[in-house]
C-alpha cells in the first residue's frame, strides 16, 4: 500500500537553501534534511544541528585501546609467560609504550570510522526521497529540502503550503511503500 | 595597544615596548652583577634564557616558512605576527656574543688540557673547537637573519601591491626550509648537546626544534588573543585560535613522540655512554624535574587540549599557552643545567634575572616591530579567505 513518506521542495541556489533551512528549523520541524551537490558552509548552523558526539566516541575508544594494549602486554610478559629479555624487568613498561600507542591509535580509528557510520545511520540502501523522479537532479545542480512524514508536525496539506511559502518550487509529496 | 581597522596598524605600542625595555635593562644589569659574583653560574643561566628565546624565534620562522611552502590560508591573518616573532632572531644573534666569553665555563671540550688526555674529544676536535664554533654559530644567525629580513621585506612589498612577491616568498621559503633544518639541528648540537661532549643523539636537533615550535605556537596563541582583545576581533577570530590550538595539541604530542623516541632507543640499547645523559637527569633531585616535564609538558596539556573549549575560550587558551611556555623553559633548564654543579639540581636567582633581561629585550623588539608596520599581512591575496575561515 502506498503512503506518504515525506515532502520535497526545490530551491534555486545554496543561499536560498540556507535561508530555507533556517525557516524550516524555526518552524519547529525536527526530521528534515537539506540536499545539495556539494558541501555548503554554514549549513550545520542553519539547520540547527548539534555538535557531533563522535569526538567522545573516539576519545573513549582511544583510552580503551591504550588500556587494552598495556594490560595485554603486562599479562603476557609479567604474569602468564615471563621471560628475561636483555636483562630487563618482566614488566618493562617502556618497551610496551609502542604497542600501547599503536592500539590507542587503532581503536581511535575504528571508533571514528564505525562511529561515523553509526551516527549517519549507514549503511542504508534506500530512502524515501529516491521515489521522486526529479530529485535525481540533486547530484547535478538542484538544491532540495526534504521533510520526513515521521515528523510530529507533518501534515499532507499544510506541508505543501509551507514549503511554497518559504520559496520552494517543484513542491511534491513523496509516496511509496 | 589599539588595532586600527582601516590601516591594519597596531597603535600605541610604545609604552608597552618601553616597559619591556626597562624590565630587560634591569634584568641584564642584575645579571651583570651576578656575572661578577659567579661567572660560571651566570653563563649557565644566560645560556638557558638564550636558547629559550632563540628557539621561540626559530619556531616563528618555521611558521612563516611552512605557510609559504604549503600555501595554507587559515593562518594568513597571523603571518605578520609570526614574521615579527621571527624578527627577534637578529637580536638573539647579538645576545649570543656574551656567551662566546663564557665558553670555558660552559663547554668541557674547550678545555685544552682535558682534550689532551681524551681520545674521543681529540677525534671530535675538528668540529668541536672554539674558532669554528664561533664562526659557524655567527653564520647560523646570519642565515636566519637573511631569511627573516628577506621574507618580511617581501611581505611588506606585497602590502604595497607587489604581486610578484608571492612567488618570490614561496621560492625563498622552499630553499629556506632546507637551510632551516640543517642550521637548527647544528645549533642544537652545538649549544645544547655538546655541553656533554661524549654524548650524542642524532634526533636531538629535532627534539629542540619540536619544543621551540610548540613554544612559538603558544606565544602566537597569546598574541592572537591580545589582538582580539584590542580591536582586531573581526579579523583574528575564535576560528584562528582554534586552529592554533590544534597545532598546540598536535605538537604537544609530537614533542613527546620525539622525546620518547630518543629516550626509548637509549633505554633499549642500555649502553653506558648513552644512558649517562638520562642518569644525570634522574639523580640528585633531577628526577622530579624529569617527571614534572612528562606530566606538564605532555600528559596534562595533551588531555586538556583534546577538548574543544580549550581552543576557543580566551582565558583557557591563555592558561594552556602560558603553561606550555613555562614548560618550554623547564625543558631547556632540564637540557642544560644537569651538566653543571656536579649534576645536582640547582636553581639560581640568575635564572630569573637572565630570563627577565633577555625576555625584556625580546618583548621590546617584538612590540617595536609590531607597531612599525601593519600587523596583518593586508596584501596577501588569501587574506579574505583566511578571515572567513571556519573550523568544523
Amino acid at each position: 500500500m502506498s503512503q506518504t513518506l515525506g515532502a520535497l521542495a526545490r530551491f534555486a541556489n545554496p543561499a536560498e537553501l540556507i535561508e530555507a533551512a533556517k525557516k524550516v528549523r524555526d518552524a519547529g520541524y525536527q526530521k528534515f534534511d537539506c540536499h545539495s551537490p556539494f558541501p555548503i558552509h554554514g549549513m550545520d548552523d542553519a539547520m540547527g544541528l548539534k555538535r557531533s558526539p563522535l569526538g567522545y566516541i573516539v576519545g573513549g575508544m582511544t583510552l580503551t585501546g591504550a588500556t587494552v594494549g598495556m594490560t595485554l602486554q603486562y599479562w603476557i610478559a609479567a604474569v602468564e609467560y615471563p621471560l628475561v629479555i636483555s636483562g630487563k624487568p618482566f614488566f618493562s613498561w617502556q618497551a610496551f609504550i609502542i604497542v600501547t600507542f599503536a592500539l590507542f591509535v587503532l581503536f581511535g580509528a575504528f571508533g571514528a570510522v564505525l562511529g561515523m557510520f553509526h551516527l549517519n545511520r549507514l549503511p542504508r540502501l534506500h530512502h524515501p526521497v529516491f521515489y521522486s523522479d526529479k530529485f535525481a537532479k540533486v547530484t547535478d545542480d538542484a538544491f532540495y529540502v526534504s521533510i520526513e512524514a515521521e515528523d510530529e508536525q507533518f501534515d499532507d496539506k499544510k506541508i505543501q503550503e509551507f514549503l511554497s511559502s518559504i520559496g520552494g518550487t517543484d513542491v511534491e509529496l513523496v509516496a511509496g511503500e | 595597544m589599539k588595532f586600527d581597522n582601516k590601516t591594519y596598524m597596531l597603535l600605541e605600542t610604545g609604552s608597552f615596548a618601553q616597559k619591556a625595555l626597562i624590565a630587560g635593562a634591569v634584568g641584564l644589569l642584575l645579571s651583570l652583577v651576578g656575572a661578577f659574583m659567579d661567572h660560571a653560574q651566570f653563563f649557565q643561566a644566560y645560556l638557558t634564557a638564550f636558547t629559550f628565546f632563540t628557539t621561540l624565534g626559530l619556531g616563528g620562522l618555521f611558521f612563516v616558512l611552512i605557510h609559504h611552502v604549503t600555501g595554507a590560508y587559515w593562518g594568513v591573518v597571523m603571518r605578520r605576527v609570526a614574521e615579527n616573532l621571527a624578527y627577534t632572531l637578529p637580536i638573539m644573534g647579538l645576545a649570543m656574543i656574551p656567551l662566546f666569553f663564557g665558553m670555558h665555563d660552559l663547554f668541557h671540550w674547550s678545555h685544552e688540557e682535558a682534550v689532551a688526555h681524551d681520545a674521543i674529544l681529540q677525534w671530535k676536535a675538528p668540529w668541536l673547537n672554539t674558532t669554528f664554533f664561533i664562526i659557524r654559530n655567527i653564520l647560523f644567525f646570519v642565515i636566519w637573519s637573511w631569511l627573516v629580513h628577506g621574507l618580511r621585506k617581501l611581505s611588506l612589498a606585497q602590502d604595497a601591491g607587489d604581486a610578484a612577491s608571492l612567488g618570490k616568498m614561496r621560492r625563498k621559503a622552499a630553499g629556506g626550509v632546507v637551510l632551516y633544518a640543517l642550521t637548527v639541528t647544528l645549533f642544537a648540537f652545538d649549544w645544547l648537546m655538546s655541553l656533554d661532549p661524549h654524548w650524542y643523539s642524532t634526533i636531538f636537533g629535532v627534539y629542540v626544534f619540536s619544543g621551540g615550535f610548540l613554544g612559538a605556537i603558544a606565544l602566537l596563541s597569546i598574541l592572537a588573543i591580545k589582538l582580539r582583545n584590542n580591536g582586531a576581533g573581526d579579523i583574528v577570530t575564535a576560528e584562528h585560535t582554534h586552529d592554533l590550538g590544534k597545532f598546540l595539541f598536535a605538537f604537544t604530542a609530537w614533542w613527546a613522540y620525539i622525546g620518547g623516541a630518543q629516550y626509548f632507543l637509549i633505554w633499549y640499547g642500555n649502553i653506558p655512554e648513552e644512558t649517562i645523559w638520562f642518569l644525570h637527569r634522574w639523580e640528585h633531585g633531577w628526577k622530579y624535574v624529569s617527571l614534572f616535564l612528562i606530566l606538564f609538558h605532555f600528559i596534562i596539556p595533551f588531555m586538556v587540549l583534546a577538548f574543544r573549549a580549550v581552543k576557543r575560550v580566551p582565558v583557557l587558551i591563555l592558561a594552556i599557552s602560558g603553561l606550555t611556555l613555562f614548560m618550554h623553559y623547564t625543558d631547556h633548564f632540564w637540557m642544560i643545567n644537569p651538566v653543571f654543579n656536579d649534576h645536582h639540581l640547582h636553581f639560581s636567582w640568575m635564572h630569573v634575572t637572565t630570563f627577565l633581561g633577555l625576555g625584556g629585550i625580546f618583548v621590546w623588539w617584538l612590540a617595536l616591530k609590531s607597531g612599525k608596520d601593519p600587523i596583518i599581512a593586508m596584501g596577501d591575496p588569501k587574506l579574505q579567505k583566511s578571515i572567513d575561515h571556519t573550523v568544523h
